[in-house]
């Protein structure tokens, strides 16, 4: 098993999300994470889903995804192929146990504090899953109250990009 | 000739357009647009405006109501396999939607062309649990290859023309209209385009140069070859273009079950059915070619048995329409990613072969052997009881092997697989992927609606027999000369099989205690007959096919007579057992 990051590209059609999973479930992978937004193209979707494939199967797990109607290109990357990076939004309860750490804290996790209330304030760290985490970790001694992380979204480092697939495709 | 024209001209007008008119007329419309001349189904509630709408086009489309929606969806099946068209299927919301599943599923696995509409409930009421709403959208989608649902008149005929290029394009298979009962009564401007193309979805692959190259190269270079045919072949309408292929590199021809039909069995470099239940030649010999030329067919376990087993010696050539199945289940040397008939085409402008004297003879020396320990022993039988070969053969034999087989699921499909002997393309329709019983009986009747003139006889057995009987309601009905031939074992055969085999002769829950087949039949105002010795059978068969109308006979069988040869579960094709 390995992980691997799968770009999908696909029609904005209700239900395809479902299509999509269910070739992961049928097959009992778990998928680890998963972003659907629009991508470069204007009514494209992007999906990035992260999952534990074994290497002799990725290959298939990706032809059966590209073989769903609405879904025009499926590839599949390991890590160093591609450039990644999550959102963490953490919530903190606004005391004054915070006082100056904080603000110190999130100066050296290159983090920012998005919002600040009367009751709590709310710090964006833009990272690498592990660096949220470890964030996480050190924020718990103030009461985290939320930690929401979106997941990841990636770009690959391939020269062939998406608009020559779709170009391919269209002719 | 150009007034003849104009006339079908103004005929067409009639049906691609026309300003508000009611969402079922659009659908009835758009399916006579998509060549829709013969369809199945079962009416309820929720589908009932577009019943209404079908009343005042009967003779446009002609709807065959069946007595349960499976039996329906089986004929839609065997209609489309039959008749190379789409199959069309009508059901209401809830329960009429959900007994569609098994004939999807089977329809999805044997790339099966079918656009199947179920009624809904208002789309005012979705996601309620109204009265017989299922989500059936999400039901099915796991057995589709794509669905949807309408809410509005206006979707209709853009979603009928999407639904059918995608049904019958590519690798063919199953679509579901889901459509919600005000959007059947509501008015919209009915304006009818045929899909031309979706951009998401490229159904015809363009072929690739260096990949026939490479399999060419193969092919000449071969010293034991053997080209595996599945049903792609037919899928295509690759008949002819195989027999070149083969007739020019001499290359020996085994069947998928599902390409039984694509060449003809008594071809001389015929060299069997592949599988567990197929013949010894091709099975051993899979383990012993060099080069294994597979054309539309994609692997299944039923035919490879051990994976880690299969063909390690040879170079494998693929040629499938679906990119997801190479290198699915068995690594291949050279995919080549086609339509089967575009493909042989391109090959056979370049691949040559002379007749392989020692390689085609251990061919016949296999088939000798198989000849010697099952064929005679099952076709010619001894025994007390009548065996179910002896009944396939003489059927073969008094049908010239030109009939169209419907057949159920278990040992006496796999016996009429074996014996039967096929001689034009499309002749046998059966449950290959699912594996549904009960799918005979209503095939046949799919088949006989797609070709009236045919010998269409479906082969069940007591088991599958009594998951669709009711079906006999929709033969007497329409006056379809179907004959139904019943192998009776009083036995789930083929699990009773594994069970003799596997599970130490433990019998649980195979052995049936039966109704009187013949009265249930007679019931039904279907001549039926029973024939329980080896002396009248002959008689009683041809006594069968002789009929105008449609027959039913029941041949009571050995009880307890195994399919051989047989690869084991999870064994070796080179490991298949005689006895």
């Amino acid at each position: 098993m390995k992980e691997y990051t799968i770009t999908i590209f696909s029609e904005n059609d209700i239900g395809l999300l479902n299509e999509v999973t269910i070739v992961f479930s049928r097959r009992k992978i778990n998928i680890e994470s998963l972003t659907v937004s629009e991508s470069e193209v204007k009514g494209v979707s992007r999906y990035t889903i992260v999952a534990f494939v074994a290497d002799n199967r990725i290959e298939n797990v990706v032809r059966q995804l590209e073989k769903i109607i609405g879904v025009f290109k499926a590839l599949y990357f390991e890590a160093d192929q591609i450039v990644h990076q999550e959102v963490a939004l953490f919530k903190i309860a606004n005391s004054t146990k915070l006082n100056g750490n904080l603000e110190n804290l999130v100066r050296t996790r290159n983090a920012k504090i998005l919002s600040v209330n009367p009751d709590f304030l709310v710090i964006e760290k833009v990272g690498y899953k592990a660096d949220n985490q470890e964030l996480f970790n050190e924020l718990e001694q103030y009461g985290v109250l939320q930690f929401a992380r979106s997941g990841r979204v990636a770009v690959s480092c391939q020269k062939r990009e998406f608009t020559s697939y779709l170009k391919e495709l269209t002719n | 000739m150009e007034t003849a024209t104009k006339t079908e001209n103004i005929e067409q007008m009639k049906y691609t357009t026309e300003k508000n008119i009611s969402g079922a007329e659009i659908m009835i419309r758009s399916l006579i647009q998509e060549g829709v001349d013969y369809m199945f189904g079962y009416i309820g509630g929720a589908i009932m405006p577009v019943y209404d709408a079908l009343y005042d086009y009967q003779d446009e489309l002609k709807h065959f109501m069946s007595r349960h929606e499976q039996g329906a969806m089986h004929s839609a099946q065997a209609y489309a396999r039959i008749s190379k068209k789409v199959g069309v299927c009508f059901t209401t919301s809830g329960p009429g939607a959900t007994n569609v599943i098994t004939g999807l599923a089977d329809a999805y696995l044997d790339s099966t062309p079918l656009v199947v509409i179920t009624g809904q409930i208002g789309s005012g009421l979705l996601g309620t649990d109204a009265f017989q709403e299922t989500n059936i959208v999400g039901v099915s989608m796991p057995v589709t290859k794509w669905n949807y649902q309408i809410t509005k008149a206006d979707e209709i005929a853009e979603i009928v023309a999407k639904a059918f290029y995608i049904a019958r394009s590519g690798r063919p298979g199953p679509v579901l209209i889901d459509i919600t009962k005000d959007a059947q009564i509501l008015k919209a401007d009915y304006d009818y385009k045929k899909c031309e193309g979706i951009r998401s979805y490229q159904s015809m692959p363009k072929l690739n140069k260096a990949e026939i190259e490479a399999a060419a190269a193969l092919i000449n270079g071969a010293k034991k070859p053997l080209l595996l045919a599945g049903q792609g072949v037919l899928l295509s309408g690759a008949e002819s273009e195989l027999m070149e292929f083969v007739e020019k590199t001499q290359v020996p021809v085994a069947c998928t079950l599902l390409g039984l039909s694509a060449f003809p069995t008594d071809h001389p470099l015929y060299v069997g059915m592949l599988g567990m239940h197929g013949n010894y030649a091709p099975n051993m010999n899979t383990n012993d070619c060099d080069v294994l030329i597979s054309v539309g067919m994609r692997f299944d376990d039923r035919v490879t048995g051990d994976t880690s087993k299969y063909a390690r010696q040879a170079k494998i050539i693929h040629i499938d329409i679906d990119r997801s199945e190479h290198n699915k289940n068995i690594i291949v040397d050279v995919p080549v990613l086609a339509d089967a008939k575009d493909a042989l085409k391109a090959l056979n402008k370049v691949v040559f072969g002379k007749y392989r004297t020692v390689w085609m003879k251990s061919f016949k020396d296999y088939y000798q052997i198989e000849f010697d320990k099952v064929i005679k022993k099952q076709t010619y039988a001894k025994s007390d009881q009548i065996n179910m070969a002896e009944v396939i053969r003489i059927l073969s034999e008094q049908t010239k092997g030109e009939a169209v087989l419907c057949t159920d699921v278990g040992q006496h499909q796999m016996t009429s697989a074996r014996y039967y002997g096929f001689k034009r393309p499309n002749t046998q329709i059966t449950s290959g992927g699912l594996g549904t019983m009960g799918f005979g009986l209503p095939a046949a009747i799919g088949a006989q609606v797609g070709d009236r003139n045919a010998t269409v006889v479906s082969v069940s057995g007591d088991g599958g027999f009594q998951m669709t009987l009711q079906e006999l309601a929709v033969i007497k009905q329409y006056h379809l000369p179907v004959k139904a031939v019943l192998l009776n074992n009083s036995f789930l055969g083929m699990v009773r099989q594994w069970q003799d085999l596997f599970f130490d002769k433990r019998f649980s829950n195979t052995q049936l205690e039966n109704p009187d087949f013949v009265k249930i039949v007679e019931g039904y105002g279907i001549q039926a007959k029973r024939v329980s010795s080896r002396d009248d059978l002959e008689v009683a068969i041809h006594e069968m096919l002789d009929s105008a109308e449609a027959y039913f006979l029941e041949v009571v069988v050995e009880t307890e007579s195994n399919v051989l040869p047989m690869i084991a579960p999870g064994a070796a094709v080179s490991d298949m057992r005689l006895e």
